[in-house]
């Protein structure tokens, strides 16, 4: 065998591909629905948040800031094996998926709430006033002038930051939860071949690489305009 | 009848005393054109006015309404009070005939077609009916100023406060806007405003109110003030203003 040969058969066998195919397949359809839970509950947590930030209620504020800042500060990981290994010991356990759900929405939660809330100060003291002298209150205000004109501004960033923290559905691996990378790695280890490595690094491409497009695409198309 | 009656009113920002003791009463369908230097709190009183800003002490009643008292709806009190900015603070995501109907169907909770009714008749009184579908930025400053107008008029206000409506705008831009406040005030609308458009004030005004230093220094007729001024103050700002 030459080396190419053995390359070959190691990365790209195809015996192995079609053994493990339907488990990366699994693996990529949980991916994306950690994913998806991730991106809603992050980000509605984050925007609501941010608009109760809006209320400058002091200790409240005070509150949401230490939040944010403990999610941006400690690493994903580390939020889902606190999750994953420490509850269980204070008589709480949770399935890994629930775990790396609750981390990564928690992080992307504190991101986007920061983004979100530079985005309500972005915009102008004199929209706020225009509109209370019309007579629409405080909540009216935020959701019909100044959320739209926010939330405007925040697209690019927001995309960009989701996207980073989205990748890290890869953590969940670590805490036994079968998603692409879980899978390949199982297939790594049965197989004693790393040829499921390689499928799921291209079933990551097929995910990640249109969602990397479009973000690029909605920055430059809400980066200039406003 | 009095529209307006604001009495000893203060206004402290923290150690600073920018308002101190003004009374103002603005009759109905009165033109009050209130000016001064920078800085003496014309802007301020303006703002007290619809409790933009929280008056530290005094009372306020409009059309009726005890402005400064806990049980009055804020809301409610400011549909009858409208208000131009000198920036013009459209909303830019929404078209000239969003920004007349939001309060109209938000505030007033009108239908649709009733708010975009009585929008179009808005614009309509200030020339811009053709341009009800354009977004702020597609139009000049003093149409933008214009929408403005048409947003607080829609509302049916008892009272208009306009604080430095021109003061923005590009100089060939500026008849548009005073004929748009001169045809209000044909109509019969309370006004009160705040410019250094002395010609105007001299045509429309019934009341001229000169402040300094947070206070009302001087006022009367259009001819008294600025032909006879009585205070030293106001005869300096008026040989001031008469050299540009
Ligand atoms: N929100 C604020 N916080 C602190 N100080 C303020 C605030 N608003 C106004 N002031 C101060 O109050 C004083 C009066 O301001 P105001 O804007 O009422 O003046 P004005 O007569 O409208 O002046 P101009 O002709 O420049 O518009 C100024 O010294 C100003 O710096
Ligand atoms: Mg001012």
């Amino acid at each position: 065998m030459t080396n190419w040969d053995r390359f070959v058969d190691s990365f790209f066998n195809a015996r192995v591909a079609a053994e493990y195919f339907p488990k990366i397949l699994e693996g990529f359809w949980l991916t994306i629905v950690l994913a998806l839970c991730i991106i809603v509950t992050g980000l509605v947590a984050g925007l609501g948040l941010a608009v109760v930030r809006a209320f400058a209620i002091r200790p409240l504020n005070l509150l949401i800031i230490f939040v944010v800042d403990l999610f941006r500060a400690l690493p994903p990981l580390v939020i889902i094996a606190l999750l994953y290994f420490g509850l269980p010991a204070a008589g709480l356990s949770m399935d890994g998926f629930t775990c790396a759900w609750l981390a990564l929405a928690a992080v992307l939660m504190a991101f986007s709430e920061e983004i979100f809330w530079a985005g309500i100060t972005a915009v102008p003291k004199g929209q706020w006033e225009a509109a209370r002298s019309t007579g629409l209150g405080f909540l009216q205000t935020l959701r019909h002038v100044v959320l739209p004109q926010a939330l405007r501004m925040t697209i690019p960033p927001l995309t960009n930051r989701t996207i980073a923290i989205t990748k890290g559905t890869a953590l969940a691996s670590v805490v036994a939860v079968p998603d692409i990378l879980g899978a390949a790695n199982a297939g790594v280890s049965f197989s004693f071949n790393p040829t499921p490595l390689t499928m799921g690094a291209a079933a990551y491409l097929v995910l990640f690489l249109p969602v990397v497009i479009l973000g690029r695409w909605i920055e430059t198309r809400f980066a200039w305009k406003r | 009848m009095a529209i307006v009656e604001a009495t000893g009113i203060h206004k402290h920002f923290g150690a600073l005393h920018v308002l101190k003791g003004v009374d103002l009463v603005v009759h109905e369908k009165e033109l009050v054109f209130v000016i001064g230097p920078s800085g003496s709190g014309k802007s301020t009183l303006l703002r007290c006015l619809n409790r933009l800003e929280e008056p530290s002490g005094g009372s306020i009643i409009v059309d009726g309404v005890d402005m400064l008292s806990p049980r009055t709806d804020i809301n409610k009190a400011r549909q009858r009070i409208g208000m131009v900015f000198q920036s013009f603070n459209l909303y830019p995501h929404m078209t000239a005939l969003g920004n007349v109907t939001l309060a109209l169907r938000k505030v007033l909770k009108l239908g649709r077609a009733e708010a975009e009714e009585r929008g179009q008749a808005a614009l309509k009184r200030v020339h811009l009916e053709d341009r009800a579908d354009h977004f702020p930025g597609q139009l000049s400053g003093g149409q933008q100023q214009r929408v403005a107008i048409a947003r607080a008029i829609a509302l049916e206000p008892r009272v208009m406060l306009f604080d430095e409506p021109t003061s923005a705008l590009d100089p060939e831009l500026v008849g548009g806007v005073l004929e748009a406040m001169r045809e209000l005030r044909r109509d019969g609308m309370t006004m009160v405003v705040v410019s250094h458009e002395m010609a105007f004030a001299k045509a429309a005004a019934d009341r001229v109110v000169f402040m300094a230093d947070g206070m009302i220094v001087e006022q009367g007729t259009p001819a008294e003030v600025f032909g006879n001024p009585q205070h030293e103050r106001t005869r300096a700002f008026i040989g001031q203003i008469d050299r540009h």
